[in-house]
């Protein structure tokens, strides 16, 4: 069972402009087998939160904490906080020139694992994970992420979850770019993933279609760099029939 | 051996009327002054834009000095369908792709004694390795000529090693319907230095992929030329080099697409790192007026991995016909992607791991198009040496 906790965060950025504030106060708290759906309009914050946790230098936290199990999230280097049990996967995950799929994949699973998967068994798992995620075996001799479609590279983002089995992951519009047959094998993925590892989920998203495929179990509306609003699976609903116009009263984030 | 060079050979088919001290400046790439005799060219002074960026006064005795023309060192893997000979200078087959157009290759071109001719024949394919160890310091010339017969197949590797001061031609010929690999290997002791012009010539559906990998030596300058004379020919132009502290290393790249549905593409991509690393990428593509249905892409990337380094990339495009497939080019010099780096790291791989994996996996983009599997496992482990020395920051 593992717990991960965000309270009170303010995160800001560097920009042309000067130092602009993002996140003002975020609480949260995810626990294993929990799949949280972090919903808002665009600038609300919501990626922002995603890069914060996994500790991508543009982001600076001016106050508040992250534990994961009571361990300071914060402390920690990008990879300590992989190899401490979280995930992310990226909106726009990156192409990286002559890196392997099967290379790369191996060698994260090493870095996580802290030694080398037995061959036969890692062989295994690893085609079984990319023909669930109807991902061709010849995928694993392509460079990573390297003139691979939009789906494809979400679809290899699942692969590496369902690999590297994270305690937490975040999600980050994971849904954007696909069309209906690919959100049902990532969330079919996805699902399978929850249900093998007990998964705890943050699942960042504009809309709410993938919600139909992957069932939150709580949902939280962002705007404005905060929590306004939480709720069940009802309140996603709502924002499906209404959308976020009655929350952007006041000022937002560009 | 004096330090005059003898006479030149016959056969002269590139020499052209303008040459230096002529009134009409040279334009176009196909008309720069070519000869096989050294006194043609005038002293070198470092301005002249063929070697404004090489290290001149670290090499007059390969420009200017008595060369030693007697065989270089070359110990040829035997292999089926490959003939191996030492030619006299007066050979046919010499010239019969190139001329030297500057000073120390007709330094070397008119000193070697007798030429190194390798000839594939079979049309299976095989792969012949030249052990180019150099003895000792003393400057040297070197003649080479590689052919691929109508229809043959092969892969040639010139493997140099020892602390060399060679200057030298490559003549390579890859006549009708061939396939053929040319490697060029400097893994050169740390003081060498080596001057090479290799001269291509590609026939109606032939295909050239020549390989630059420069990882040793002090100055290294290769530069490549390769016409593609028959129609449909293709020239694959790949170039890895990785430049430590105080390295000159430098390729000069010339494609001529002279015939029609020619088909050229050139990647070089090199790594510079430490105090005075340093390297220089010239690529000049022409496409001749006859060249049309032509597609061409050049493209040259260098990563920056410390201060006090100096790339230069400069891409050229010639374009005499207006009925081309495609005709592009890109340069760029840049620092790590932070973005690669963070994607690696936020999948449990450590800072120091995910910058080699990048740097690896930059370069190994150029070794995965080789196509031979027993080399690309040897150039991958001469990388890692490579990275091994140096602590990447």
């Amino acid at each position: 069972m593992s717990t991960l906790e965000i309270r009170d965060l303010h995160v800001s950025i560097e920009t042309d402009q000067g130092v602009k504030p993002i996140l003002r106060g975020v609480n949260l708290t995810i626990s294993s087998g929990e799949t949280h759906a972090i919903m808002g309009p665009n600038g609300s914050g919501k990626s922002t939160l995603a890069y914060t946790i996994a500790g991508h230098p543009r982001y600076t936290v001016d106050s508040g904490t992250i534990t994961l199990d009571g361990e300071d999230v914060l402390e920690m280097s990008i990879d300590e906080r992989a190899r401490a049990g979280l995930f992310l996967a990226m909106q726009y995950p990156v192409e990286i020139p002559g890196v392997t799929v099967s290379n790369f994949l191996r060698t994260a699973k090493t870095a996580i694992d802290g030694e080398a998967p037995a061959l036969r068994s890692w062989i295994k798992e690893l085609k079984g994970s990319m023909e669930a995620l109807r991902m061709d075996a010849s995928f694993g001799e392509r460079n990573v992420n390297e003139g691979f479609s939009g789906g494809e590279k979400k679809r290899h983002e699942i692969v590496q979850l369902e690999l590297l089995k994270p305690k937490i992951a975040v999600l980050d519009e994971t849904d954007s770019g696909l069309d209906v047959d690919a959100l049902k094998i990532v969330s079919e993925g996805v699902n399978r993933v929850k249900e093998n590892t007990g998964l705890g989920v943050l699942l960042i998203t504009h809309y709410t279609r993938i919600l139909r495929y992957i069932q939150p179990d709580f949902v939280h509306v962002f705007v404005d760099g905060r929590v306004a609003e939480e709720g069940g699976p009802e309140l996603a609903e709502r924002l499906e029939n209404e959308g976020y116009d009655r929350y952007l009263t006041g000022s937002t984030v560009g | 051996m004096t330090s005059a060079p003898s006479a030149a050979p016959e056969a002269a088919p590139l020499q052209h009327a303008h040459g230096p001290g002529s009134p009409v400046p040279v334009q176009t790439r196909s008309e720069r002054f070519a000869s096989a005799s050294h006194a043609d060219f005038p002293p070198v002074t470092g301005r002249e834009l063929e070697w404004r960026l090489t290290p001149v006064a670290r090499i007059s005795d390969l420009l200017d000095g008595a060369l030693d023309g007697a065989p270089f060192p070359a110990t040829v893997s035997p292999a089926e369908g490959v003939r191996v000979e030492w030619v006299a200078r007066d050979d046919a087959r010499i010239g019969s792709a190139g001329l030297a157009e500057e000073r120390a290759a007709a330094n070397a071109w008119s000193t070697t004694e007798q030429a190194l001719v390798i000839t594939l024949t079979a049309e299976e394919a095989v792969t012949v390795t030249v052990d180019r160890t150099a003895p000792d310091a003393t400057p040297r010339a070197a003649h080479t000529i590689i052919t691929a017969a109508p229809n043959a197949r092969g892969t040639v590797i010139l493997d140099h090693r020892g602390p060399a001061r060679l200057t030298e031609n490559v003549e390579i010929i890859a006549e009708q319907g061939s396939d053929l690999t040319v490697v060029s290997l400097q893994e050169w002791d740390d003081e060498a230095v080596h001057l090479s012009s290799h001269f291509g010539r590609v026939e109606r559906d032939a295909r050239l992929k020549h390989v630059v990998v420069s990882l040793g030596g002090a100055i290294v300058r290769v530069n490549p030329s390769v016409h593609l004379a028959g129609d449909g020919a293709d020239g694959q132009l790949l170039g890895l080099y990785f430049a430590d502290a105080g390295q000159h290393l430098e390729q000069r790249v010339y494609v001529h697409h002279i015939a029609p549905h020619t088909v050229s593409r050139v990647t070089y991509k090199g790594a510079l790192n430490g105090e005075g690393a340093r390297t220089v990428w010239v690529g000049d593509v022409l496409i001749g007026r006859n060249a049309t249905g032509t597609d061409s892409y050049e493209q040259n990337r260098n990563l920056v991995l410390s201060d006090g380094t100096r790339a230069d990339s400069i891409p050229n495009l010639e374009i005499e016909t207006g009925e081309i497939a495609g005709a592009g080019h890109a340069s760029a010099t840049g620092r790590f992607d932070d973005e690669q780096l963070f994607y690696l790291r936020s999948r449990g791989i450590d800072e120091q791991e995910a910058r080699r994996l990048v740097v690896l996996g930059f370069l190994l983009e150029v070794v995965q198009k080789i196509g031979d599997a027993d080399l690309e496992a040897r150039l991958l482990g001469l990388l890692e040496d490579e990275l091994a020395a140096v602590e990447v920051v």
